[in-house]
Order: C-alpha cells, then sequence, then structure tokens
C-alpha cells in the first residue's frame, strides 16, 4: 500500500528520487484526512526551496493545510492537471496525484527521510 | 427557484424617479462613463416582492422555529425594538453632522443614547468605560486585542503571547493574531474549564492578556476564576472576557468583579438585536479605567452642564477602529431592550436562561451523554459518540431535526468535544416548545439505532437536500454568469 | 418586561424534572464572594413606556435639516418596497445560514448580491459583505500584501480621510510602508505615483469619485501599478457606479466601497455595508464570507457558504480575518434596493444626481465671492471656496434650516474656507434656490 521507492516526511509528504531529479506529493493518509480536496496551491517552477519550507497548502471543505517541501532543490515542474481535477489527488495520491518535480540540490537529505517501513510504523503509533 | 436575473425581462422596470425639475444638465466626459449599463434586475416591483417574499419563506428563524444554537443566544427579537430604530430622529440623522459647528447641539439624542448605554452597560459588567464602536463581537476581540497591546507599549513592556482555552471561539485567535500576537492555548480539565496548573506552566512575563469567555463555550462556570485572575496579574498580563456567553450570569457576577480588565459584549445575542442572517451586530468594549486613555476615538461625554459632546483629543487613544460611533441603529435597539428589562429584568432573563438549559439537560442526558457530568448554566454540550459508532454523526441528527421543524445546535463545536452538539434554549422559550424538541431529539437517538438510513438522507422536507460542498467549492461559482432572463 | 415566556408554575415543574429547589441551586457553582448584588439600574418598564421615552430622544435630534452633507455618506431616497421586505422576520431573525437545507432564503439572497455587486464593479467574485466602506479598504490592503508579499502602499490623499485613519490605525503593529499621494482636490497626481512606485509596492490606492467628489479615469494609474507588480485598490461610490466607468473597465485588481447608498438609512453612522469585488484569480485570498452555487443529490441548484476554510472559525489564527458576524442584513437591503431600481431605474438616480448638482453648482456659483473649482469633473459632489471660514458658515446655514457641506479644513490643513456640498436626487429645484439663497445671505448680510 505504502510504494516502497518513496521516503516520507512527518508531514505526510512523500518524495520519489529518480536520478537527480524527484517528484513529490502527499501520502494516501493525508488525503484521506483532509477529505475531497477543493484547491491545490503549488510552488512555482523557477522557485528554490529548502527542506521545511512551505512550498504550496491543499485545500478541503474542512481544512487547509500547508504542504512542506521534503527535499532542497529547484521546482522543475508542476502537476498542472491539480487545477481543474484536484479530487485526482485523493483518487491516486502516489501516482496521478503528485505535486511537483524538482532538481534536488543535496540527494543525501533524503537519508534523513522515514522509509515505508518506517512510515507505516508511524502512522501505527500516530493512531494509537 | 430561479434567481431574480432569470426573472429579468428586457426593459421592464418598477421604479421611477418623475420628472426631473432641474433645468441643468451634467456635461460627463465619455473618457469617464461606463459603456453599458450593468446588468442589474429588470422587473417590477410586483416581481421583486414575489421573489424576495418567496425567499424568506425558506428560512428558518426565530420568529418560526425554536433555534437553540449554542454561543449564539437566539432568544426573540422584540419588535418594538425594528419601530425604536426607525424614528425619523435617528434613522435620518446624518453622522457628520456633529462635525458642522454646534453641530453637536443638532444630535443630543443620540449622543446620550450613546452615553446612557455605555453606563448601564459598565454597571451589568462591572466596568469604568465603554467604547460602543465595535461594528460586531469580533470587531471588539481586536479592538480589545489591540487596547491590550497599546497599553503594554504604553508601560513599555515587551509582550507577544495570548493564551487562550483550546475549547475557545475561533474568532479568538484569529484576533489575537491579527494584533500581532503569538497565540498559546491551554488545555480543559476533565471539569470542563482551563486547567490552573497547565495555565501556571504556560504564563511568563511576555504573556499579555488571557482571553476566557465565563461561562465558557461548554457552558461551565470555573470556579477558580479570581484565582487566574490573580495569577495573570501578577505577570503583569491582562484578562479579557469574551461576553458571548453574558445571557448566563446577569444579576448574579459581573466580569469586572471577577478581575477581568477588559470585555466585549455581543449585543446581537445578550440584549437582543436580530442576527439579521449574519449581521449586523455590535461588539462594545469596556474597560477598567487604567485602559480608558487607549479607547477607540472619539469618545462621547457628558459636560457638566448635562449636555453630550464627542471628545477628539485623545493622545493616547489607538485611533479610529470604525468610521464613526459604532452601529447606532443596533445600540439603541440595545438600549431599548435594557431599558424595558431593567435590572430585575435582566436577572430575570439569566435565571430562565440558566433554568431552560438545565431542563433539557436533564430531559437529555439519559440519550445523550454530556460532555461533562456537571450543572451547566444557559447552554450545555453534548456528544453524538456512541451513536457515531452506529454510524450516526452529529451532523445527521442536525438534519433529522431540520425535518422536524426545529433548527439544530451548533454542531462541532467545541473542537475538544466528539461529535459535539452545543444547545441554548434562552429564556425565551416556554416549556411546551423545550419539552417538543427534547421528543424530537429522543426519538432521533432511537431512529439512530432502529433505521440509520432516515437520517443519512435527511433533511427531505426543505426546498432542497444535503448541499454538495466540495462541489462549490471546486467551482466557486459566486457570481451569477448567465445573460438571465427572458426573451433573450 | 424580560420578555420569558414560562409561569411561575411551569417553572415550579421544571426544577422538579431537575431535582433542585430553587433557580439559586442552579448557580452553585458560583463562589459566594464572586457574587455582584442587585444591578443598580431602573427597574423595568413596560413598551409603552420605553417608546415614550425612545421618541423624546428622536426629537433632540435635528433630522429635518435639507441635507447637502455628504463626504462619504448620502441622503438617497430609498423605495419603501425595501424596508417592507427587510422587516420580514424570516429574514432578520435568523442566525448565519451554517445549515444551508434551512436557509436557502438567505443563501440565494446573498448569491444575488454578490452577483449585483460583480456586475456594478464589472469585477469578477464579490464577497458576502464586510462591516462598512472602511473595513473594506483595509481588508483590501491586507489582501494586496499578502497576494504580493510586499510591503509598501502608495494611498491617494484623496481617499476618504476618515478611512485612511482607519488605515493606519490597524496596520500600526504592522511596519507597512505607507506613502501618501497628496491631493490637490483634482485628480490623482500622476508625477508624484511614478516617483514611489516601485518593485517593493504591493498597491496602489485610490478612491472614485475622490472624497472632493472628483472624477479620475485611472487607467494610465492602473497600468503604472501592473507594469511592476502591484495590484490596483480603488474604493468607490456606488450610485455613481450607475453612470461612471467600472473598476473591472479601468483594470482595477480589487473593489471596496461604503454600500450605505444602496437602501441604507444614514441612522448615525451605522449599520452600514462594506462590500468588496476581485479578479477571480484573486478569490481564495479575498476575506469574509462568501456563498457559492451547488447542487443537491437530486440536482437540484442550491447555494451554500463556502471557501470556508479560510476564515476564522476553521482557519484560527492563519485566518484572512477575524470576520464572523458581518452585514448580511443590509446586504439584503443593497439587492433590493438595487432589484426594485433596477437596471434602468440606477442609471436614472446616478443622471438625477449629477444633473442636480450641476444645477446647484451654478446658482453657488453665482453667489459674489464664491468660487467652484472646475480643474476636474465632478459627480454629485464638490467643493466650493467661500470668502469666510466654512465651518462657521456651515454652522450659521444650520440656524436657516441646511446642512450646508462638511467643512473640509476639519481634514486638510489650509482648505479651512471650502465647503464639500453633496446633492442628491432627492433634492428639489426649489429646496437649492432657497439653499444658495440662504447661503448668499449669510455670507453678505
Amino acid at each position: 500500500m505504502i510504494p516502497k521507492d518513496c521516503r516520507y516526511t512527518k508531514d505526510h509528504e512523500w518524495i520519489r528520487p529518480e536520478g537527480d531529479t524527484a517528484v513529490t506529493g502527499i501520502t494516501e493518509h493525508a488525503a484521506e484526512q483532509m477529505g475531497d480536496l477543493t484547491f491545490v496551491e503549488m510552488p512555482q517552477v523557477g522557485n528554490e526551496l529548502k527542506a521545511g519550507d512551505t512550498a504550496g497548502c491543499v485545500e478541503s471543505v474542512k481544512a487547509v493545510s500547508d504542504v512542506y517541501a521534503p527535499a532542497s532543490g529547484e521546482v522543475i515542474e508542476v502537476n498542472g492537471t491539480l487545477a481543474d481535477d484536484p479530487g485526482r489527488l485523493n483518487a491516486d495520491p502516489y501516482g496521478e496525484g503528485w505535486l511537483w518535480k524538482m532538481r534536488l540540490s543535496d540527494p543525501e537529505e533524503l537519508e534523513d527521510l522515514m522509509d515505508a517501513d518506517a512510515y507505516e510504523a508511524y502512522l501505527a503509533a500516530e493512531e494509537g | 427557484m430561479e434567481l431574480i436575473y432569470e426573472k429579468s425581462v428586457p426593459g421592464r422596470r418598477g421604479f421611477r424617479l418623475g420628472r426631473n425639475d432641474v433645468p441643468s444638465r451634467a456635461e460627463l466626459p465619455e473618457q469617464y462613463l461606463r459603456r453599458e449599463a450593468a446588468e442589474l434586475p429588470e422587473v417590477s416591483e410586483l416581481d421583486a416582492v414575489r421573489h424576495f417574499t418567496a425567499l424568506s419563506q425558506r428560512n428558518f428563524s426565530v420568529d418560526t422555529n425554536f433555534y437553540p444554537l449554542g454561543s449564539c443566544t437566539m432568544k426573540y427579537n422584540p419588535k418594538f425594538l425594528e419601530e425604536v430604530a426607525r424614528l425619523e430622529g435617528f434613522a435620518a440623522l446624518h453622522p457628520l453632522l456633529p462635525q458642522l459647528r454646534h453641530g453637536g447641539m443638532f444630535t443630543q439624542g443620540v449622543l446620550q443614547v450613546l452615553y446612557e448605554t455605555g453606563r448601564m452597560l459598565c454597571e451589568i459588567t462591572g466596568m469604568d468605560e465603554f467604547t460602543m464602536q465595535p461594528l460586531a463581537g469580533a470587531h471588539g476581540e481586536l479592538t480589545g486585542a489591540m487596547l491590550i497591546a497599546a497599553y503594554h507599549r504604553n508601560r513599555g513592556k515587551h509582550k507577544t503571547k495570548v493564551i487562550i482555552p483550546d475549547s475557545a471561539h475561533g474568532t479568538n485567535p484569529a484576533s489575537a493574531g491579527i494584533a500581532g500576537y503569538k497565540v498559546v492555548p491551554v488545555a480543559s480539565n476533565e471539569q470542563g474549564v482551563m486547567d490552573v496548573d497547565a495555565l501556571k506552566e504556560a504564563l511568563d512575563e511576555e504573556v499579555a492578556a488571557v482571553m476566557l469567555t465565563c461561562p465558557n463555550t461548554l457552558g461551565l462556570f470555573n470556579p477558580h476564576i479570581k484565582e487566574i485572575a490573580d495569577l495573570v496579574h501578577e505577570v503583569d498580563g491582562l484578562m479579557y472576557y469574551d461576553g458571548a456567553n453574558l445571557n448566563a450570569i446577569m444579576g448574579r457576577v459581573r466580569p469586572g468583579d471577577l478581575g477581568f480588565d477588559v470585555v466585549h459584549l455581543n449585543l446581537h445575542k445578550t440584549f437582543a438585536t436580530p442576527h439579521g442572517g449574519g449581521g449586523p451586530g455590535a461588539g462594545p468594549v469596556g474597560v477598567k479605567q487604567s485602559l480608558a486613555p487607549f479607547l477607540p476615538t472619539s469618545v462621547v461625554v457628558k459636560r457638566t452642564d448635562g449636555t453630550y459632546s464627542l471628545e477628539y483629543d485623545r493622545p493616547d487613544s489607538i485611533g479610529y477602529i470604525a468610521p464613526l460611533y459604532g452601529n447606532f441603529g443596533v445600540i439603541v435597539k440595545a438600549y431599548a431592550y435594557i431599558l424595558a428589562c431593567g435590572g430585575d429584568g435582566l436577572k430575570e432573563v439569566s435565571d430562565n436562561a440558566v433554568l431552560n438549559a438545565n431542563y433539557v439537560l436533564s430531559r437529555l442526558r439519559q440519550h445523550y451523554p454530556p460532555a461533562y457530568e456537571r450543572r451547566c448554566m444557559h447552554e450545555f454540550v453534548l456528544s453524538g459518540q456512541p451513536l457515531k459508532e452506529r454510524g450516526i454523526s452529529a451532523l445527521d441528527i442536525a438534519k433529522g431535526l431540520i425535518d422536524r421543524g426545529f433548527h439544530p445546535p451548533t454542531v462541532y463545536f467545541p473542537q475538544i468535544v466528539k461529535e459535539a452538539l452545543m444547545i441554548e434554549p434562552t429564556e425565551s422559550e416556554s416549556k411546551e416548545t423545550l419539552d417538543a424538541f427534547v421528543d424530537a431529539m429522543i426519538e432521533l437517538a432511537r431512529l439512530a439505532v432502529a433505521d440509520p438510513d432516515a437520517l443519512h438522507n435527511a433533511p427531505t422536507r426543505t426546498p432542497v437536500g444535503r448541499l454538495d460542498e466540495v462541489r462549490a467549492a471546486r467551482q466557486a461559482d459566486v457570481c451569477y454568469q448567465g445573460s438571465g432572463g427572458k426573451d433573450r | 418586561m424580560s420578555y420569558v415566556s414560562n409561569t411561575d408554575e411551569q417553572r415550579r415543574e421544571m426544577l422538579a424534572a431537575i431535582g433542585v429547589e430553587s433557580i439559586d441551586d442552579l448557580f452553585a457553582d458560583i463562589p459566594e464572594e464572586l457574587r455582584s448584588g442587585p444591578l443598580n439600574l431602573p427597574p423595568g418598564r413596560s413598551e409603552m413606556h420605553v417608546m415614550r421615552l425612545m421618541h423624546e430622544l428622536s426629537e433632540r435630534n435635528a433630522a429635518h435639516l435639507v441635507s447637502f452633507l455628504g463626504a462619504g455618506f448620502y441622503d438617497h431616497y430609498i423605495p419603501a418596497a425595501v424596508d417592507a421586505l427587510l422587516r420580514r422576520g424570516e429574514f432578520y431573525t435568523p442566525y448565519t445560514p451554517y445549515q444551508p437545507e434551512a436557509s436557502q432564503g438567505t443563501l440565494q439572497a446573498i448569491y444575488e448580491y454578490q452577483t449585483a455587486i460583480c456586475r456594478l464593479t464589472g469585477l469578477d467574485a464579490a464577497n458576502a459583505s464586510l462591516y462598512d466602506g472602511g473595513t473594506a479598504l483595509y481588508e483590501a490592503a491586507m489582501m494586496a500584501l499578502r497576494v504580493t508579499g510586499r510591503n509598501k502602499i502608495l494611498l491617494d490623499s484623496g481617499v476618504n480621510p476618515i478611512y485612511r485613519n482607519m488605515l493606519h490605525c490597524y496596520t500600526s503593529n504592522l511596519h507597512i510602508d505607507f506613502v501618501e499621494v497628496p491631493a490637490v482636490h483634482g485628480q490623482t497626481q500622476r508625477e508624484v505615483v511614478g516617483e514611489y512606485l516601485d518593485e517593493e509596492t504591493a498597491a496602489i490606492v485610490v478612491q472614485n469619485p475622490n472624497f472632493f467628489g472628483a472624477i479620475d479615469d485611472h487607467s494610465d494609474v492602473v497600468e503604472m501599478a501592473h507594469s511592476v507588480g502591484a495590484l490596483a485598490v480603488m474604493s468607490t461610490y456606488p450610485i455613481s457606479l450607475g453612470l461612471l466607468k467600472s473598476p473591472g473597465e479601468i483594470g482595477v485588481d480589487i473593489a471596496t466601497g461604503e454600500g450605505q447608498s444602496l437602501g441604507l438609512p444614514l441612522s448615525f453612522g451605522g449599520p452600514y455595508l462594506g462590500y468588496m469585488a476581485c479578479r477571480k484569480d484573486l478569490i481564495r485570498q479575498m476575506p469574509g464570507r462568501i456563498v457559492g452555487a451547488t447542487q443537491d443529490a437530486a440536482g437540484r441548484r442550491g447555494f451554500v457558504l463556502t471557501l470556508q476554510t479560510r476564515e476564522q472559525h476553521i482557519r484560527r489564527e492563519k485566518a484572512t480575518s477575524n470576520i464572523c458576524t458581518n452585514e448580511s442584513l443590509c446586504a439584503l437591503a443593497a439587492v433590493v434596493y438595487l432589484t426594485v431600481v433596477g437596471k434602468h431605474g440606477l442609471r436614472e438616480v446616478a443622471r438625477t444626481c449629477a444633473d442636480k448638482a450641476e444645477y446647484a453648482r451654478r446658482r453657488i456659483e453665482a453667489i459674489p465671492g464664491v468660487s467652484v473649482k472646475r480643474d476636474a469633473p465632478t459627480f454629485n459632489e464638490f467643493a466650493v471656496e467661500l470668502p469666510a471660514d466654512a465651518a462657521e458658515v456651515a454652522g450659521a446655514m444650520t440656524e436657516k434650516g441646511f446642512a450646508a457641506g462638511f467643512p473640509l479644513g476639519r481634514y486638510y490643513p489650509g482648505m479651512e474656507r471650502y465647503l464639500l456640498v453633496a446633492v442628491t436626487e432627492r433634492r428639489t429645484k426649489e429646496e437649492i434656490g432657497r439653499f444658495s439663497e440662504a447661503m448668499e445671505g449669510v455670507l453678505w448680510n
């Protein structure tokens, strides 16, 4: 259920490295907590982000939640389909619901993030 | 039901001004003029009256339904208050008249209303001075936060934080945040009130104020309130009272006597001015003498000869938080209400508000667990959690009540109670109405077990059923784009 | 009179059901030492008695002066249908429409109001109301700061001085760089704007017609702002929009204004109505409540409060604003007024105001020693230069039964001899004539 090829943050973002670039998004858990998304705000292409920066936010009828950059780098592409169809993120949070792609400035940062097993354990602990 | 724009017929009109009797014509150059008239409705007066009358019939209201919204004090709005506000000497008066030389002499009646309302509110709350300017409760909170900031700045104190209880209304942290403070929440204890030990841990020299309502949003009185006030004053912090729940304590307790330094009131709650479907309201702010110099400009004063005037020379004032003197048309209604009730009547109001709430609680507690096993004041919170386990949420209960002709209580607030249902009957309601409501609530609890689907589809007797809020937020259609009307 | 329904007998039954002896027992939680004595207020009175008192108080105000006083708040004619509809209890006694199925009346009316404001201002989205024109202007400035992430605002001094005072009051803790573009009562000074406008500017804030009544075409100012990535914010007078180019046509990003002229009595300062409209892409930054259209499961159109996650009760300290109760009934008055008056009626009101103001100007100009500036066109308000102190003249005019206008020296040093005169559709040719004669009498007798 929780993709093995990603790394995870405590704020429920995921990041999938692809060489010196990476794709990011928010996890299924986060999407479920929010409920049906009504709006997604993304960083702009060209923005330089540092790990932990507020990069955007996701909005539902219940709440607005900030999305933080899981790693440092330059934003090279954003998922334009979410503007017309934010529900796509709820439907497929790890695939079609990706948020942005970035060129990593320091790929080693990913080592500090949780892997799939650690994230699963983290979720179990949060629920308990 | 169609929009008024969909009923428009090109060329149709109702209103006409009649012959313009002046011989002049203003020659305004083309470049300043709009090309096309704004596409406002083209309907007759009859069309307009039928349309808005039909719309009004789609609303629940205090005039038509029991409306036990916790924290809102939906009491009866006496009709004569509407007459009072419409008296020509009030309604037709231009607010800038006092700015003309001797203008104050043309506005003695309204200035007296503003002054005396302030004095009466001081007596009711135990405060020293009032400003009538804030235009709503949240506006009063912001004004209060700004007064607190001005007070500390004036004394050279570096204060960065405001403490609020976790049960607070959202306007409290929002107002404190806008005034530039960091908001620190403190937990409630098992009795449902602010935990004194938790407060002690959070209190330090950087705390500017603690914002409380008393009774709190759970309808519970904190017996340690004086101790809390003393602790806060010890670190040179101020006590702020959110007056939303004043309906519980009039004639019995006064926030000023409990140690509060700043108070805001909601005239559209406690003092019977109508809610208007979301305003207008008024949120006057009362202060102890030490904060009086910072009150917003202008201030109504009574001179030694008994006349009233506006004072503008207030060097320490925080300035203009409203354009003029406050929502006079709302304030004058509250003034008349207080005159009608009198001191004895206001105590009766609170006595009956608390009695009504406790009566409803006593009949409902076996069916819905109260959030706290205690006597309540003018409102109380039940939890719908046991029904949630059977698949029925507080929202479903609310919708079921609508089908039975009752406006629902407040749901999902305060956030610290799961599936919260906050009920405030008010003193206006009769025992028969309260019994009918209780019977409906009991029936819903039974239905939740016997036929949950009936509630999932509620309401079915209103013009529309449950609305798709996700769709509303996604499409953000806030302005009708159609070209409207017939014969286009 | 406390408007309590229950009788003593019913109270006894309720106390028995609760299991206490008396109402005092219900207050047992309150420690003895915290209780106050009885309130030191006069005893309650009957409705009849209070109405008599209120009548007396209302008569101690001069509501019968023939009014040429404006300065942001105007004596327009309110059709009887407006108040008749507003007095329906189903409109004025409910709460905020948080339970949409039980509030479609209010919700649809507000949607129609938002639509009217959008069409009047030529913009794409409007909110459900703010407290008044001043707080609306403040909220617009805050929006511009949020959207651009910048810290500087250019403020034209032709903007209502009361609103400028409010703007400074609210932002005093926030270290915003305000640059006031001095007013010379004509139009906005482009050279000064050009001098101060830069990449740090969040917005330029103007008013049209400005406080002196002067009309401007701000299209070039808007372009200047946009060229450096700043927003254009305009405070407007809604009746004037019956004739004047709309903010949308000019390219303005956020329009605000005071809606009192749309069916609300002057009422000595309130309740009034702040309106705000903006470009579509700014909608999520707009404070206050917003009503949106949607459907139920059966496909029926309905209306709900939407985009609420930005508001105080959800976002709490990160909210766009702290506003909760706003001016919903006043917004209803505005949409009823705009519906009853209608597309053609509003144009007629605006045209009549302008024509009557032109007549008043000619009559006043003819008074010896008096001049009316014509360096910019005006709508229904204009500044008159007198050979004497304007405040004194206005004071003397009240004795002749006129509220003659607003003495500008109150807010603009150096303009002590200028009086701001407003003319609405209510003023007759005869009143305007008597007004000029009275003024001539005051000046020269």
